[in-house]
C-alpha cells in the first residue's frame, strides 16, 4: 500500500499550486466575472501550456495521465485556489466524451486549451436523475434535429459547442449542436462562472451516440471525482484561512483562537476534512472497478455533509467579515456550497447508496 | 397548567386578523413569499398602515403614542404578521432607540423624536460594532472629545443595518479612557446628514448590500444629542439590548420559512414523485418541525413571564440560539430542495418581481437567503456569546 504521489505527480501538483498561487487571486477572480465568458482566460491558457489538461486524458488518448488520482490531483489545487475555470466542463465532462467517442482530433483541441465546450445533459425538472431526458432527437435526412429544453448548462457563455443528450430510438443520444445556431443569454453563477438555459426547438444537430448511457454514466463519475477533489481543495483553503483569523483576530482582550470550544470547532472541522481526503481517495482508486457507483454515491454524499460543516463553521468563526464579498472566505465558502448542486446532492447519493448495497 | 389563550387575547388575535385581512398590502407579502428586498418605501408604507391603526409601537405605553400592549399580545401580533408574511417593523426607531429616550432621555428629547419616530420622519440606524468590536461590544474605539457646546467625533462604525436609509444614527462612543472600557462609553444621536459622515456599502454573499460602514471625520454633535450622562452609556445600551431581544426566537419566520419549504417540496419532484414525499428529505423536515414545535412552546412560556412581570435573563440567549439553529436549518432545506436552480445568482430577484427568475421563481432567492441567513447566528450577540452567557448566568460557571 502506498499513499504517496509519484514523482511526476508530485512535479505536476507543486507547478499547479505555484502557477495558480501566482496568476490567480481575487482580483483576477473578480474581473473574470465580470468577463462575457465569466473566467480568465490568461489562466486557461497558462493552464492548457503547463499541461494541465492533458493530466486528465491517457497516453491513448493524447494525454500522459488519465487514472482517477491524476484527476484528483489537478481538481484539489484548482479548488484550494478558488478557480473558476471551466477544467470540470470542456476537461472532464466534454473532453472525456470525446475521448469516449475516439474523437482524438477534438480532444487534442480541448488539450490544446483552444476549444471551449459545455454539456446540456439536465432538463428542468429532472433535479439530479440523469438517466431520463425528454428532448427528442429526429431524423432530418442525413442530419437531426433537437427540440427539448436544457437546464442549468454550465459554461455556456464560453461554449462554441454544446454536447447535448436526447432521445433516439436506441436510447439516450448524444449530439453536438454549434453555439451559434442557438439563441439564448448565459446568467453567472453563485460561486463563480455562467450557464444557460437552452431551448431546442428543432435545432441542427450532429449524431455523435445514438446510445450514449454508458459513456455518460462513466464520464459523469468521473466529473463527480472531479468536483469532490475540488471541494476537499476548497476545503484545505477555508480551513488555513479560519486557523489564521482565529490567530489573528482579538476579542475579549486575546486571539479567538485562545477560547477553546472554537479550537474543538476546528479540531472537529480538521476530522471531517480527512475524512473527506480520505473518501476523494476512495473514489480515485475505484473510478475504473466494479465497485465505482458505490463509491461515487458514498463520495459525494460525505462531502456533501462535511462541505455543508465546513462553510457553515468558518463564516461563523469568522464572524462578519465572512459575510462579505470583499473577503476571499465568501468566495470560496459559496463555490464550495453549490458542489453539492451538481451530480447529485448529499440526500440523493445517500439514497444511491442504500439502493446500491441492498441491490 | 393551561395552553390555551384567554378569551381577551382570543379577541385580540382575531382583532389583528381582521386588520390584516383589511389593511395588508399584498404586494407586500408577495415580496416576502418570494424573497425580493424590501426598498424603503415598502417599508415606509407599512409603518404608515401601522401607525394610522396606533399599532406602530404595540409596546411603547399609551403616553407615547404606542399601544401599550403586554408581552403576550405583542407576540401574538408578531405572531400573526409573519404568518401571513408582513414585512417586519424596522426596529431600530421603534423598538431600540424609543424604549431608551422613554426611560433615560430628557423630556425634550422624547418630546422631539418620538413622533418623529412614529410619523416616519426620521429612519434610525444604530452605531454600536466596529470593526475590531463585535461581540466584545466594550472595546469600541470611536471617540467624542468634548469642545464647547459641541462634541468632534471620529471613528468607524460598520454593519449598520438598513443605514442606506437613514437620517439618524443612535452611536456608542467613547469620550473616556480611564478605568474600565465599560465606564467611558456614552450614548449620543447624530444627524447622517452633518459634515464628514460618510456611508459605505458592504456587498454581501448573497449580493445585496444592506449593511454599510459608517466613518466620521470631526463630525461636530451639540451636547444636546447626548442622551443620559455622559460616560454612562453602556448601561443605556445593555437596556437597549434587553429590548432587541424580544421576539428573538422568531418563531413566526420560522413557521413562515416552514410553509415555505414545504411548498416548495411538494412542488418539486425528486424520483418521480414530490420531494416532500422522499422519506429521507421528509425525516430533515420533520425533525426540524418538531424542534420548532418546543421552540414555540419555550417561547411562550417566556413570554408568559415576562407578561407576569419577570424580565427573561438568560431564557433569551436560549431563545436566541435555537431560534437562529432552527431557521437557518429551514434556509438549508429550502436551498437544498431547489436541486440545480441553486446554483444560478440571482441578486437582481431580489430588487425586482422574479419576472425573469431562471428556474421556478420560488427558488429564485433560495441561495441567497440560505448565504444571507448566515448573519442570525452572528450578530445581536454570536450565539458563541449567547452560551458564555447562558454558562456564566444559569450555570454560575
Amino acid at each position: 500500500m502506498n499513499f504517496e504521489l509519484s514523482d511526476e505527480a508530485r512535479m505536476l501538483q507543486d507547478g499547479l499550486r505555484r502557477f495558480l498561487r501566482e496568476t490567480y487571486d481575487a482580483k483576477t477572480r473578480n474581473a473574470a466575472a465580470e468577463a462575457p465568458q465569466g473566467f480568465p482566460r490568461a489562466v486557461w491558457d497558462g493552464l492548457a501550456e503547463m499541461g494541465v489538461i492533458g493530466a486528465l486524458f491517457t497516453e491513448d488518448q493524447g494525454g500522459f495521465g488519465g487514472t482517477g488520482f491524476d484527476i484528483a490531483l489537478v481538481f484539489e489545487e484548482l479548488g484550494r485556489a478558488g478557480a473558476v475555470d471551466p477544467m470540470l466542463d470542456t476537461g472532464v465532462l466534454c473532453g472525456g466524451l470525446l475521448a469516449e467517442l475516439g474523437d482524438t482530433e477534438a480532444v487534442e483541441g480541448v488539450i490544446a486549451g483552444g476549444t471551449q465546450l459545455a454539456l446540456a445533459h439536465g432538463e428542468p425538472g429532472a433535479r439530479y436523475d440523469s438517466s431520463t431526458a425528454e428532448t427528442a432527437a429526429a431524423r432530418d435526412g442525413d442530419a437531426w434535429r433537437l427540440t427539448g429544453r436544457k437546464a442549468v448548462v454550465v459554461n455556456a457563455a464560453a461554449a462554441e459547442a454544446f454536447l447535448v443528450t436526447a432521445r433516439t430510438d436506441a436510447g439516450l443520444g448524444l449530439f453536438r449542436v454549434e453555439a451559434a445556431a442557438l439563441d439564448f443569454r448565459p446568467y453567472p453563477l453563485n460561486g463563480g462562472g455562467t450557464a444557460a438555459e437552452l431551448a431546442l426547438d428543432a435545432a441542427p444537430a450532429t449524431l455523435l451516440a445514438e446510445e450514449a448511457g454508458a459513456i455518460l454514466a462513466r464520464a459523469e463519475a468521473r466529473a463527480t471525482l472531479a468536483i469532490c477533489a475540488e471541494a476537499l481543495g476548497l476545503m484545505e483553503a477555508i480551513r488555513g484561512l479560519t486557523a489564521d483569523y482565529l490567530k489573528t483576530r482579538k476579542q475579549f482582550g486575546q486571539p479567538i483562537g485562545k477560547f477553546q470550544v472554537l479550537q474543538h470547532r476546528m479540531a472537529d472541522m480538521l476530522i471531517e476534512i480527512e475524512q473527506a481526503r480520505s473518501a476523494v481517495i476512495n473514489l480515485a482508486g475505484n473510478l475504473d472497478g466494479p465497485d465505482r457507483d458505490l463509491h461515487v454515491a458514498a463520495t459525494k454524499n460525505l462531502i456533501g455533509e462535511v462541505a455543508r460543516l465546513v462553510v457553515e463553521e468558518s463564516i461563523q468563526m469568522h464572524g462578519g467579515i465572512g459575510m462579505t464579498m470583499e473577503y476571499d472566505l465568501g468566495h470560496l465558502a459559496k463555490r464550495l456550497t453549490m458542489v453539492d448542486h451538481r451530480f447529485g446532492d448529499a440526500l440523493h447519493h445517500l439514497e444511491r447508496f442504500i439502493a446500491l448495497r441492498a441491490a | 397548567m393551561n395552553l390555551d389563550y384567554t378569551d381577551a387575547q382570543k379577541t385580540f388575535r382575531d382583532e389583528v386578523r381582521a386588520f390584516l385581512d383589511a389593511k395588508l398590502p399584498e404586494r407586500l407579502t408577495d415580496a416576502g413569499r418570494k424573497g425580493r428586498a424590501l426598498t424603503k418605501d415598502d417599508h415606509e408604507e407599512w409603518h404608515a398602515i401601522l401607525n394610522e391603526k396606533g399599532w406602530l409601537a404595540g409596546s411603547w405605553p399609551e403616553e407615547f403614542g404606542g399601544a401599550g400592549w403586554d408581552a403576550v399580545q405583542r407576540h401574538i401580533f408578531e405572531d400573526e404578521t409573519t404568518a401571513r408574511g408582513a414585512p417586519r417593523i424596522v426596529p431600530f426607531g421603534v423598538a431600540m432607540l424609543g424604549p431608551v429616550l422613554m426611560k433615560f432621555g430628557s423630556k425634550a428629547q422624547q418630546d422631539h423624536y418620538l413622533p418623529r419616530i412614529l410619523d416616519g420622519t426620521d429612519w434610525w440606524c444604530q452605531g454600536y460594532s466596529e470593526p475590531g468590536a463585535g461581540s466584545d461590544l466594550a472595546s469600541l474605539r470611536t471617540e467624542a472629545v468634548r469642545d464647547g457646546d459641541h462634541y468632534i467625533v471620529n471613528g468607524q462604525k460598520t454593519w449598520t443595518t438598513l443605514g442606506q436609509y437613514a437620517n439618524w444614527i443612535f452611536c456608542l462612543v467613547r469620550t473616556s479612557k480611564e478605568g474600565k472600557p465599560q465606564k467611558g462609553i456614552s450614548f449620543l444621536l447624530i444627524d447622517m446628514n452633518s459634515p464628514g459622515v460618510e456611508v459605505r456599502p458592504i456587498v454581501l454573499l448573497d449580493g445585496t448590500a444592506e449593511v454599510n460602514e459608517v466613518w466620521f471625520s470631526d463630525v461636530r454633535v451639540p451636547v444636546e444629542n447626548l442622551v443620559g450622562e455622559e460616560n454612562k452609556g453602556w448601561t443605556y445600551a445593555k437596556y437597549l439590548l434587553t429590548h432587541e431581544r424580544t421576539n428573538i426566537a422568531g418563531v413566526g419566520f420560522a413557521n413562515a420559512g416552514l410553509a415555505n419549504l414545504k411548498r416548495i417540496a411538494r412542488a418539486e419532484r425528486a424520483g418521480g414523485r414530490p420531494l416532500i414525499e422522499n422519506p429521507h428529505f421528509a425525516a430533515r423536515v420533520a425533525r426540524v418541525e418538531i424542534d420548532l414545535m418546543a421552540m414555540a412552546t419555550t417561547n411562550l412560556r417566556v413570554v408568559s413571564a415576562a407578561a407576569a412581570g419577570n424580565a427573561p435573563g438568560a431564557e433569551s440567549s436560549m431563545l436566541k440560539i435555537k431560534g437562529t439553529v432552527i431557521r437557518q436549518e429551514i434556509n438549508h432545506l429550502t436551498r437544498s430542495a431547489i436541486g440545480p436552480y441553486a446554483m444560478p445568482f440571482q441578486s437582481e430577484a431580489v430588487e425586482g418581481d422574479n419576472a425573469g427568475a431562471i428556474g421556478p421563481d420560488y427558488g429564485a432567492r433560495a441561495s441567497g437567503q440560505y448565504f444571507n441567513n448566515r448573519k442570525l447566528s452572528i450578530y445581536g450577540g454570536s450565539n458563541e456569546v449567547q452560551r458564555t452567557i447562558i454558562a456564566k448566568s444559569m450555570l454560575e460557571l
